[in-house]
């Protein structure tokens, strides 16, 4: 999130697209509660009638997977009815830059497209630049080239016509919607996107968040109070262990990882350094070189030194895409030998998770830390396989639960919480850290011994100690403060003197000569000191809402980067510094003391010398993305599973959308209802701990599958009746639950009809029922891989 | 006025709340008050984060004699304000739970049961069969070029870890050359 859940309240519009926050982050409500008692407008879009929906003020349906038509639409409406903040689109976005004669879109496509490699030429969608390489702009915006018309006449196509019959929204309704919405567009009015899974999950995931940016860009509303685009997070630590780059294509702190062909760490440091020659351009991201050299020196200690590359070498290269679906690929193929999960059960949360849980039979060994048998370490004995069949060997490691160890977890907001053990685990339950310790210490040992590149191990810096607790746990506060970093030598900057060993006070210190080390870059200021009363993450001082009233609680636990509460905020200002609204003070600069008031800026510098977006090397919002793989603007395809064709081009679904299964892909004719998957409130992800809890097994004990009282009518279904659900990677059944929650859509003029399944059921557990993802697709988003469970066809039979 | 919390409970249950409330005179403030004085002595008391979702809602934790006694909302976190939805009322569940794992679990090739074993027993079991994978799979150089990687080992999960412990996992994993790393956040 670039803002934080109390700040919801500060909105005057609330829009919830993708995700059914009500449900799915009930205390999420409490602030959009706030905001509606402030005089809020919330606002619903979804395929379902939700509880969240229940709670808007106003509700508008639209089909599955036809977001940016949704969203395109709005773009075009405030665009139409010039309802965009000028000041901030002409200082604060690229609108005002020229694009090169290159770019083009036509029938569907950019240009630079190649249908052979399914990929575009980025190279024809870059700025052009003056001669002293910075991108020329045209403050008028009137350029035929310049961003803002080339956005114009992209959108123009979007039109109320074209954008209901595409997503089966109700005309009047929808109106209302962009009414709604674009009124934010005056500088003291402000709305914030909240969205998640329901926007993720689809094959152009990564467009219909640009577009939410792009929208939110024209009104002026991100950096501000009460604004932003607003990812919430479904897991307590997925923020956390993304921020530690559990990712193949990201180290900490969003460092890229090392790939092929970088050989040297400065062709590494090259290629993602990124430069600017726009003297107003702050490209946060020059300081790359610091970060990744002390991440090196994090990992690799004494052995990392300038005469090594710092142990670039050390770093495994990516070889191309591991990411999840390739992983499962390469494992049903046999490529996989072994898999190390922790606290994650893949063969429910996966797609085509039939074919996820044959690879798991294709591996020599598994071994799973989790709280409870999950189905994925039980894959051997599910129903319907003969387990003398199946050769993996497996290893079930009790974990400790939250309450049962101590460390700090990551909110959606950024805010980074300090938890407490209150008790042991059971048994012979212990800590993942106490797991992974037992285990490198194991093979630092080995590989003692020998075995293949075995520096990298054996170099490895592991010294946490231990605590005094029975089983000799590793001091959590010790990866803390190696995480937030430390100085390896005595050094002097500014003046002042550091000594080895000391903890390095903000990232505005770490070193790109081998002096500091540092887990992540972005959590430096988290513990800046050696006592356990320098871990601000544990800080527990509320605002008092007469001096805090936008809600910021800049002394309760402490927030990446620096503790900025509002990411961009130097935007919710104008060029001389005083807050775009003035009922809402997140930041203003002092002319008097020179000093900026408010939140952490982005940034020290004075007002109106350095561009508000600081992370990107051209200062401004990105209404024209240059580094997205399909498009510098979103443009509406059909979901790769669609009963109709794209009615706004000939294109019918993302040209460069990953399919790994080709023949695996259903037919409207065989598979005409679109179906989406979804959470209940009362269970969790794939269900490996709620599904073993009897408070909340007896809520809510069975898997079902939701349509509509018109689709079951056709169906000669009622509620209450099992019902068998298939699509072309398996079938499932499950009762059915029949409301009027969902609708069916007029598309184009046809009828389509859609259906919902919740995802969390499996075979283990005091609650079983059978999984929804045997019926979603290994099919993705081109940016970030993540599988279209949003969006698919199916067919459903009274069972 | 004295009220046991037992008589509290069992009239707010026959009547319901508000009608309580409004019986006894009392406006919400006082009740609040009047539940912490006639609750029973308090153990030792832990605040933590609820487990779940990404909203990050706080919860104490009170421990008698060693053991959880009750998790509840924290009334002086700022986001949930002592709030919490239906899986954080159930937080106590996921310690006080008969299902959960207590001992290492094994499972031999083609057996249809697990084994326990201890964790002396299983550390080098695993540590020997990482090694045997990552031997075995070790690119060291393709093409001309320096890999230094595991085409062989795969590691999935942290959304559910600790931060600490997702920067140990994700050091440990650099460490092996392993680059089959994934997690929640992708799907």
């Amino acid at each position: 999130m670039t803002n934080h859940w109390i700040d919801m309240k500060n909105a005057d519009v609330v829009m919830i697209c993708g995700s059914n926050a009500v449900e799915n982050h009930p205390i999420a409500a409490r602030w959009i509660t706030k905001a509606k008692e402030n005089g809020a407008v919330v606002l619903s879009c979804d395929p379902r009638y939700t509880r969240t929906s229940a709670f808007a003020d106003h509700y508008c349906k639209m089909r599955s997977g036809t977001d940016i038509a949704f969203v395109g639409g709005m773009i075009n409406y405030a665009l139409q009815h010039d309802r965009i903040q000028h000041e901030y689109v002409r200082h604060y976005t690229n609108a005002t830059f020229i694009i090169n004669p290159a770019y083009g879109f036509s029938q569907g496509l950019f240009a630079g497209y190649d249908s052979k490699t399914r990929s575009y030429d980025r190279s024809k969608w870059v700025y052009e630049l003056d001669e002293g390489g910075v991108p020329r702009r045209d403050m008028t915006m009137r350029h035929p080239r310049c961003v803002f018309q080339l956005l114009k006449k992209h959108f123009a196509r979007y039109d109320l016509d074209t954008v209901c019959n595409i997503t089966g929204a109700p005309k009047e309704v929808y109106s209302k919607i962009c009414d709604i919405y674009t009124s934010t567009w005056a500088p003291d009015r402000v709305a914030a996107w909240l969205y998640a899974m329901g926007t993720t999950q689809h094959s152009h995931a990564t467009q219909n968040i640009h577009a939410y940016v792009i929208l939110q860009l024209l009104l002026g509303n991100i950096g501000m109070a009460g604004g932003g685009v607003n990812a919430m997070r479904g897991e307590s630590n997925v923020q956390g262990s993304t921020d530690m780059g559990l990712l193949f294509h990201s180290l900490p702190g969003y460092l890229q990882a090392a790939s092929a062909p970088l050989q040297t760490l400065a062709e590494y440091l090259e290629k993602y350094t990124p430069k600017s020659n726009d003297p107003q351009s702050a490209n946060w991201w020059q300081n790359y070189p610091k970060y990744a050299i002390s991440l090196l020196k994090a990992f690799w200690g004494n052995q990392a030194g300038k005469d090594n590359d710092f142990a670039y070498s050390y770093l495994g290269k990516t070889t191309g895409d591991h990411s999840f679906m390739a992983m499962f690929e390469a494992m049903h193929a046999g490529t996989i030998k072994g898999l190390l999960c922790f606290g994650m059960n893949p063969a429910v949360g996966g797609p085509n998770s039939n074919k996820g849980r044959e690879a798991l039979a294709k591996l020599e060994w598994l071994v799973c830390a989790d709280l409870f048998e999950t189905d994925t370490a039980a894959f051997w004995k599910r129903p319907g396989v003969d387990p003398s069949t199946i050769n993996t060997e497996v290893f079930l490691l009790p974990a400790a639960a939250s309450v049962e160890k101590e460390g700090s977890i990551v909110n959606s907001g950024r805010w980074a919480q300090w938890r407490y053990q209150a008790v042991d685990p059971p048994g012979d339950a212990r800590s993942d850290a106490w797991i992974l310790t037992r285990l490198i210490t194991e093979l630092k040992d080995a590989y003692a011994a020998g075995g293949a590149f075995p520096q990298p191990i054996l170099h490895l810096t592991w010294d946490y100690g231990q605590q005094a607790d029975p089983h000799g746990e590793p001091d959590i506060h010790r990866v803390a403060r190696e995480i937030n970093g430390y100085f390896t030598e005595d050094r002097e900057i500014d003046g002042k003197q550091y000594k080895a060993g000391d903890q390095v006070p903000g990232f505005a210190l770490l070193q790109a000569d081998g002096s500091t080390a540092c887990g992540c870059w972005l959590f430096c200021a988290s513990y800046p000191g050696p006592s356990k009363d320098d871990n601000r993450m544990a800080r527990r001082q509320r605002s008092d809402p007469a001096k805090d009233p936008l809600g910021l609680n800049p002394n309760w636990a402490w927030c990446w980067p620096v503790n900025r509460r509002v990411l961009y905020n130097r935007a919710s200002v104008d060029m001389q510094g005083q807050p775009w609204d003035p009922k809402r003070v997140l930041l203003r600069w002092n002319e008097a003391a020179k000093k900026w008031e408010g939140d952490v800026p982005d940034g020290p510098w004075p007002p109106g010398t350095k561009l508000p977006f600081i992370m990107r090397p051209e200062g401004v919002g990105c209404l024209f993305a240059t580094a997205l793989a399909d498009g510098p603007f979103p443009e509406h395809y059909e979901p790769v599973e669609s009963p109709v064709r794209n009615l706004l081009s000939s294109v019918q679904y993302s040209p460069v959308c990953k399919v790994w299964e080709p023949d695996k892909i259903g037919d409207a004719r065989e598979f005409p209802i679109v179906a989406t998957t979804y959470r209940v409130c009362e269970h969790w992800q794939a269900g490996a701990m709620s599904r073993n809890m009897p408070w909340l097994v007896e809520l809510v004990p069975d898997v079902f599958v939701e349509l509509s009282t018109d689709l079951a009518r056709r169906k000669g279904i009622h509620n209450g009746d099992w019902v068998r659900v298939r699509s072309k990677r398996g079938e499932l059944k499950a009762r059915a639950l029949v409301t009027n929650r969902f609708e069916p859509f007029s598309v184009g003029g046809k009828l389509v009809d859609q259906i919902g399944i919740p995802w969390h059921w499996g075979y283990t557990g005091l609650a079983t029922g059978d999984s929804a993802n045997v019926l979603t697709a290994h099919v993705g988003d081109p940016n970030t891989m993540i599988p279209e469970f949003k969006a698919f066809l199916c067919q459903v039979e009274k069972a | 006025m004295k009220i046991s919390r037992r008589a509290f409970l069992a009239s707010t249950g026959a009547a319901g709340t508000s009608a309580l409330l409004g019986g006894l005179g009392l406006d919400v403030g006082s009740s609040v008050a009047l539940a912490a004085e006639t609750r029973p002595q308090r153990g030792k008391i832990f605040t933590t984060i609820c487990p779940f979702c990404g909203v990050g809602c706080g919860q104490i934790v009170e421990v008698r004699a060693g053991k959880i006694v009750s998790i509840e909302g924290d009334p002086d976190h700022p986001i949930n304000e002592g709030s919490v939805c239906s899986k954080g009322a159930a937080v106590y569940q996921v310690h006080h739970n008969e299902r959960r794992l207590r001992k290492v679990k094994y499972r031999k090739p083609g057996a249809d049961a697990w084994e326990e074993l201890s964790w002396d027993q299983a550390i080098p079991m695993i540590a020997q069969r990482v090694k045997q994978a990552r031997d075995a799979t070790w690119v060291g150089q393709r093409d001309g070029r320096v890999i230094n990687h595991t085409s062989g080992i795969a590691c999935l999960g942290g959304a559910a870890l600790d931060t600490e412990e997702c920067y140990l996992l994700s050091k440990a994993m650099r460490g092996l050359g392993v680059v089959w790393l994934e997690h929640q956040a992708r799907i």
